[in-house]
């Protein structure tokens, strides 16, 4: 059984490296500010009892005051599992670097965030749209969308 | 004198007997050798999780029919999961007897067309995948037994699942269960050491275990690559802990070994198939559950081991009859991120190889 890490204990221990990044923590997920989203998945991936090496999915929500990108990660050496959080407040144009240098699996996933959603992964390698065609107006994931 | 050569870009797709559906794939060639492939998505967009935004709870379980087409059941499944533990909903025993039956052999039915499809782009031109197709026939007819359909069978319910089995369908499944196994060993006995399959597949877009995992791949092509992970046996749902079956892994990750992933797991599919059935208790198979389900504020992720990989859905409630936010984590779309480091180098012949051994659905891909 995959065991779900509570989200506090991870907090700590993120916190102990980049004492900055951590918002808040509950027991089913850490949220962290949006512009250190990646130096902290970088140390989720490198600490060895972590050892986060594989990316379930990555997907966005729109809560209308800001949106949420959520990140669920499985470590396969220790069978467990973590839900990562950030969020944008900026609706016009929000940004989250991206993570594909660590987990090459984000690649369409961002792109498809980027599509639906209108969330821009700085230092994507080939941000552009993947479902809808170039030149389409507006984000229909969005809640204001229709 | 010295020729000039540049290189030379082609478009595999949208409408291409290879590409199980509308997929579009940008090569790049130098000469006959790929240098670059781009795939190209979209022709199949519905714009599912958006609609899902608008329906009941119950009234998204046709829609999941509707991603991965040639394996309904297992998609009902994973979506089920994912309402039941948002909502705290628990299912009676012999509906997760019966889900675990009709996941196993939605597997076997998917598993068929996969390999029958995977050697139709070998050159084995027709054969092998009308065989296969005679014992996709059986599981059909027994699916539609139960829910009266035969491609999108919207037979799974928040709870349970629509309805009971009728009385001639354990004895036809035993007697497919019983039959299957000969006709993997003919199968077998046709494919298993043909020379032109070993000669096309062996050591061809080879995805080695790191790779693998750092692209998020799952499925048979993770574990052809010599993964063992397998989310039946990693992070049980329903009641996959009560039986007692194998994972099968491939030693260097070529086409090869998914091929010999999905036979293999064919074999184990049918070792549940029976446990299940002679463990099948009576009772009632759907539990006590509001016509309108109202999950509380929360989120819930349940994903399961499809034909194709792990497929997931994260559901966002706001107690309202709707689902907030319904996104699907969609294995063929992952695994395709694969696809450009396991074909460079290759040959354009060997590309519509590579590309059928992942074997992906369209209308997951674009949903």
């Amino acid at each position: 059984m995959t065991v779900s890490l509570s989200g506090n204990e991870v907090a700590k221990q993120i916190t102990k490296h980049l004492s900055e990044a951590v918002i808040k923590a509950s027991g089913e997920a850490v949220l962290v500010k949006s512009e250190s989203i990646f130096d902290v998945a970088e140390y989720l991936k490198s600490s060895p009892e972590l050892d986060f090496d594989y990316l379930n999915y990555i997907t966005a929500v729109d809560y209308y005051d800001y949106f949420e990108v959520v990140y669920q990660l499985t470590s396969m050496k220790h069978n467990h599992s973590l839900v990562l959080k950030t969020r944008c407040y900026d609706r016009d144009n929000p940004v989250v670097p991206s993570v594909v240098k660590l987990w090459q699996g984000a690649d369409f996933q961002e792109r498809e965030i980027y599509d639906l959603m209108g969330i821009s992964f700085e230092g994507h390698p080939n941000l552009k749209r993947i479902l809808l065609w170039e030149g389409f107006e507006g984000h229909p994931l969005r809640k204001d969308y229709l | 004198m010295a020729i000039k050569t540049e290189p030379f870009v082609i478009n595999i797709g949208p409408v291409h007997p290879s590409s199980h559906g509308f997929f579009r794939m940008r090569v790049t060639l130098d000469g006959e050798v790929i240098v670059d492939v781009e795939p190209v998505f979209g022709y199949l967009h519905r714009g599912i999780e958006k609609l899902a935004e608008e329906r009941t709870y119950t009234g998204v379980i046709p829609l999941t029919d509707r991603l991965d087409y040639i394996a309904s059941m297992s998609n009902n499944l994973a979506y089920v999961l994912a309402v039941e533990k948002l909502a705290g909903i628990s299912v009676p025993e012999r509906a997760e007897y019966l889900r675990v039956i009709m996941a196993e052999l939605q597997r076997i039915a998917a598993y068929l067309i996969a390999v029958g499809a995977f050697l139709n782009e070998c050159g084995a031109f027709f054969t092998p995948f009308l065989y296969m197709f005679r014992e996709r026939e059986k599981i059909v007819d027994l699916f539609e037994m139960v829910s009266g359909q035969r491609l999108l069978y919207n037979y799974m319910r928040v709870g349970g699942v629509s309805q009971d089995i009728p009385d001639e369908f354990l004895p036809a499944l035993d007697k497919f269960v019983r039959q299957m196994p000969g006709f993997i060993d003919e199968y077998e006995r046709l494919l298993k050491e043909n020379e032109i399959l070993l000669a096309r597949a062996k050591g061809v877009g080879i995805l080695t275990k790191e790779n693998a995992i750092n692209c998020s791949v799952s499925g048979p092509v993770l574990r052809a690559s010599g993964v063992k992970w397998d989310i039946r046996k990693a992070d049980p749902y329903s009641i996959y802990d009560r039986f007692d079956f194998e994972i099968p892994v491939g030693e260097v990750g070529d086409c090869y070994d998914r091929y010999r992933v999905r036979i293999e797991e064919m074999r184990q599919s049918l070792r549940i198939i029976e446990q299940a059935t002679a463990q099948i208790p009576s009772g009632a198979v759907r539990s006590e559950v509001p016509h309108l389900v109202h999950p509380p504020v929360g989120e819930a992720y349940a994903h399961i081991e499809v034909p194709k990989g792990e497929l997931g859905f994260y559901l966002v409630s706001d107690n309202s009859i709707a689902p907030y936010r319904c996104h699907v984590r969609p294995p063929s779309l992952i695994n395709l991120t694969a696809l450009r480091d396991m074909v460079i180098g290759w040959k354009l012949q060997d590309l519509i190889i590579i590309f059928g051994s992942i074997d992906i659905t369209v209308g997951e891909v674009d949903r």
